[in-house]
């Protein structure tokens, strides 16, 4: 079978019958089809190891699907990792200026474009300081800001918010919130937190356990900005609870 | 003296003493801060000079107790040391060039060592056959004692004069080559387990943006190896110190270095010189080894996080 995964000039993400089995034989993901538009927020949520990270990895280039297509520009797109992978040797601005560097930027605007993606995510006056003296919340803060200093009109995250605590992750969620209604672009977001999927999205698919199937998708109504408080709203809470029957059900 | 009595005492400068790495500015208004550290100063300090004290002690009761006045050469007191070896300006200046011949042996030995390791190092980084290639012969050489290689070098090249007599090149002699054997693996070795230290999720994403062979390894894996290098590095060192005091004993030709000296004060009978020379070739170990910390935090203590 010929793995067509291919790279095209488009603002948007889409999947078209994804199926990804691995040389040991695991299916991770079947027949995935799904499309995040410009200005979509798409969450997926799904029980651990269902071939969540994968699809973003097969989005990115860095795995191969085993079958069907995927459609996306490479060469702008926006990857935040599980971790912040920042470069411990490097300061807050050295960290935000890699990715331009990479792509071969010229170092006054390296710099300007770095200051304002510092700017963005609320780091301003951290230029300076190295990953270790950073909070974790204050490290996914600067791995954030790497990533918008590409201005990628496809954002993926790999759940980013998974190891830093309830509250800043609540702060992360509503900054992310802003920053996709500010910047416009088309998000895909993974988590296992339906409550974090809600909150931010405009759409949600459920993925099922391996091999990772989208089993239930769910329009999220609500208008941005959305405020802290929506968390306590009714509907939020009918909504969220529709989620998570679409979660329990594809697990048995 | 009680214990108030000490700390009073021990209000030297902080940061002084054996302490690895700069002396950290201390604010004017952190008493409090200062309080505590110039305890734990005092807390690490003072255990090391009592235990100094009762040395000193068991080796005067040598001396004079238990050796008779015939046998006292074996073991001279300690002031007689102290005089002999460090205060007769012909004995200690003796010593000190002898030693100095030793450094500038070890630290060219290092030197190569370092470039070579390195370089072998970043080789095998970048491709697994390389790697799987040298890697058994690194284990053969290192596993052969270096009292087993110095007469065979010795043998081959002489002991002291230039091996190839080309400019630059002919700084390599049997001397250093014995330093440059010694301090090789674990430069190696370190420099090996550092390139590879960097996280998947960092060469991900070095991968995504198309970062190139070069550029990964400048940007990435290099920084990334900057700890364990360091660790290698004051490893080798001191492996390179012993390497030129061994060669020099054992070669017994060439500048006299602090390790013939050793011979000929043994051969002698010189109690007091040959203690004395013991000593300073510790202190240079020592040194060395102080030198590469301090290099280590100067370099990466900004952004290391020590285990």
């Amino acid at each position: 079978m010929s793995a067509a995964t291919t790279a095209t000039r488009t603002e948007s993400l889409s999947f078209e019958r994804v199926g990804m089995i691995f040389p040991d034989g695991t299916e991770a993901v079947r027949d995935v089809s799904f499309t995040v538009r410009k200005g979509e927020f798409v969450t997926i949520v799904g029980p651990s190891g269902c071939g969540k990270s994968t699809l973003l990895k097969i989005a990115s280039g860095l795995l191969e699907a085993t079958s069907g297509t995927v459609l996306v520009d490479r060469d702008r797109l926006g990857y935040v990792f599980q971790d912040a992978t920042l470069l411990p040797w490097r300061t807050v601005k050295g960290n935000v200026e890699l990715l331009c560097e990479l792509h071969d930027m010229p170092a006054d605007q390296r710099t300007k474009v770095a200051e304002e993606a510092i700017r963005l995510v609320g780091l301003d006056g951290f230029q300076g300081h190295y990953p270790k003296s950073l909070s974790g919340g204050m490290k996914m803060r600067a791995s954030l800001a790497r990533t918008l200093t590409l201005k990628p009109p496809v954002f993926l995250f790999d759940e980013p918010f998974g190891a830093v605590d309830e509250i800043t992750r609540e702060h992360l969620n509503e900054e992310t919130q802003q920053l996709f209604q500010q910047e416009g672009f088309a998000g895909l977001f993974i988590t296992h937190s339906i409550g974090e999927a809600v909150f931010m999205s405009t759409r949600v698919l459920v993925m099922s356990a391996r091999p990772g199937r989208i089993v239930a998708e769910f329009d999220v109504p609500f208008d941005y900005p959305r405020s802290p408080d929506l968390r306590f709203d009714p509907e939020f809470a009918k909504l969220s609870g529709d989620v998570s029957h679409a979660l329990r059900g594809s697990h048995s | 003296m009680s214990d108030t009595d000490i700390r009073h005492e021990m209000q030297v400068p902080v940061g002084g003493g054996l302490a690895i790495g700069p002396a950290e500015p201390v604010p004017p208004d952190a008493k409090g801060e200062r309080g505590r550290r110039s305890k734990s100063l005092a807390a690490s300090i003072i255990p090391p000079i009592l235990l100094g004290g009762v040395i000193v002690g068991v080796w005067y009761f040598v001396s004079y107790v238990v050796l008779s006045a015939q046998r006292r050469f074996l073991l001279r007191p300690p002031h007689q040391v102290l005089e002999v070896g460090f205060l007769q300006w012909e004995n200690l200046s003796e010593m000190l060039t002898g030693l100095w011949n030793t450094t500038e042996v070890a630290l060219v030995g290092l030197l190569i060592a370092i470039v070579l390791g390195m370089a072998l190092a970043t080789l095998m980084s970048q491709s697994k056959l390389i790697e799987r290639a040298i890697f058994p012969y690194m284990v053969v050489l290192q596993a052969i004692p270096i009292l087993a290689i110095v007469p065979l070098i010795q043998f081959w090249w002489g002991s002291g004069e230039p091996i190839w007599d080309y400019p630059v090149v002919s700084v390599l002699n049997s001397r250093v080559m014995v330093c440059v054997i010694i301090a090789l693996f674990p430069i190696i070795v370190n420099t090996l387990f550092g390139l590879h230290s960097a996280e998947r999720g960092m060469h991900e994403l070095f991968s995504l943006h198309h970062a190139g062979r070069v550029t990964r390894l400048r940007k990435l894996m290099f920084p990334a190896a900057m700890p364990a290098i360091f660790a290698g590095l004051r490893i080798s060192a001191g492996l390179s110190v012993i390497g030129a005091i061994v060669g020099d004993f054992f070669f017994g030709q060439g500048a006299v270095g602090i390790g013939q000296l050793m011979k000929r004060y043994a051969a002698r009978l010189q109690g007091e010189e040959l203690l004395a020379a013991v000593l300073l070739s510790s202190a240079l170990g020592v040194t060395v080894f102080l030198l590469f910390g301090w290099l280590q935090t100067l370099a990466i203590g900004k952004w290391h996080e020590e285990a």
